[in-house]
C-alpha cells in the first residue's frame, strides 16, 4: 500500500524513482520529504519517474503540484517521467497535463533539462 | 423497492486513514461484484475514497470522538454508496472550480472534482451536524440483474 523512493542521478539530474500509491498519509509525505532532501543537497532538476505508481488520489496530485511549484520557486526544474494510464489521465482531466513538462522516454527527458 | 435490492452492506467507523482504506476497498469490491470494467471499478473506487478523505479529514477533522457511516448498496440498476461524517457541514457551492487558472496550481481542492468526474451522480445533504455525500453510479444494461 505504500509508497517507495530511490534515488539515482544522471548527468547531474536528479531522478527519483517512485513505485507504489501516492495516497493521503504515507505516500504524499514520503514524496513532499524526497523533493525535499534533493533541493537541501543544492539539486534543483528533478525527474520524477512515475512508471511503477500504481495509484494517486487527489491528495497526491496536491503533492506533485507542490512539488512542482516549490521546485520552480526556487529557481529548478521538476518533470515527470513514465505516467501510467491512470494517472495520465487523472493528469488530463484535471488540466495539469499540460502544467508539467511529461516525458516518455529517460534519455531524451535527461537531455531536456537546461544545462 | 425492495426485492430489487440485490445486497447491501453498511459500517460506522472511527474518523481513521484505515478508515478511509477500508471504504475504498469495500467500493473496490463491491463494483467488481456488480459487474463494471476494470477503468471503471477503479474510477468508483477513488471516488469513493475521495469522499472518505473529505469525511475523516474536512468533515470530522480526525476527532476520536466522530464517526464515519458508508453504506453500500447494490440494486439492478445501480451502485450507490453514502458517505456520512459528523463535521462542521459542506457547502459544494463554496468550493472553487480547480480548474480555473487562478486554482490550477493549488495543492489541494480536487476530491469533489473528481467525485463527479467520476460518478453519474452526486448529492449532497446537511444533516446538523454533518454531511450525507450519495454517489450513484448506474450500471450498464447489460449487467442489470447480475
Amino acid at each position: 500500500m505504500s509508497m517507495k523512493v530511490s534515488t539515482r542521478q544522471v548527468d547531474g539530474i536528479t531522478i527519483l524513482d517512485m513505485s507504489g500509491r501516492i495516497t493521503l498519509g504515507e505516500g504524499s509525505v514520503t514524496l513532499r520529504d524526497a523533493v525535499r532532501d534533493v533541493l537541501a543537497k543544492g539539486t534543483k532538476q528533478i525527474l520524477l519517474n512515475l512508471g511503477e505508481i500504481t495509484y494517486i488520489d487527489s491528495s497526491g496530485i496536491g503533492e506533485l503540484v507542490s512539488a512542482f511549484t516549490t521546485v520552480k520557486n526556487s529557481g529548478g526544474e521538476l518533470k515527470l517521467l513514465n505516467l501510467t494510464k491512470k494517472v495520465h489521465d487523472l493528469l488530463q482531466i484535471t488540466k495539469l497535463y499540460t502544467v508539467f513538462d511529461v516525458k516518455d522516454d529517460e534519455a531524451s527527458a535527461i537531455a531536456s533539462f537546461t544545462k | 423497492m425492495a426485492d430489487s435490492t440485490t445486497s447491501r452492506v453498511s459500517y460506522t467507523l472511527d474518523s481513521s486513514i484505515e478508515s478511509v482504506n477500508k471504504i475504498e476497498q469495500t467500493a473496490e469490491l463491491c463494483a467488481t461484484t456488480a459487474g463494471f470494467d476494470e477503468d471503471t471499478v477503479s474510477n468508483i473506487s477513488m471516488a469513493i475514497r475521495e469522499a472518505a478523505v473529505n469525511a475523516v479529514l474536512h468533515g470530522n477533522a480526525y476527532d476520536a470522538n466522530k464517526t464515519v457511516k458508508a453504506s453500500f448498496e447494490t440494486t439492478a440498476e445501480a451502485l450507490t454508496i453514502k458517505i456520512c461524517d459528523q463535521g462542521p457541514g459542506l457547502d459544494p457551492d463554496t468550493i472553487p472550480d480547480p480548474l480555473a487558472p487562478e486554482n490550477i496550481l493549488r495543492g489541494s481542492g480536487r476530491g469533489i472534482f473528481l467525485i463527479r468526474a467520476f460518478m453519474d451522480e452526486v448529492k449532497f445533504r446537511q444533516l446538523h451536524p454533518g454531511t450525507e455525500l450519495t454517489l450513484i453510479k448506474q450500471r450498464p444494461p447489460a449487467q442489470s440483474g447480475t
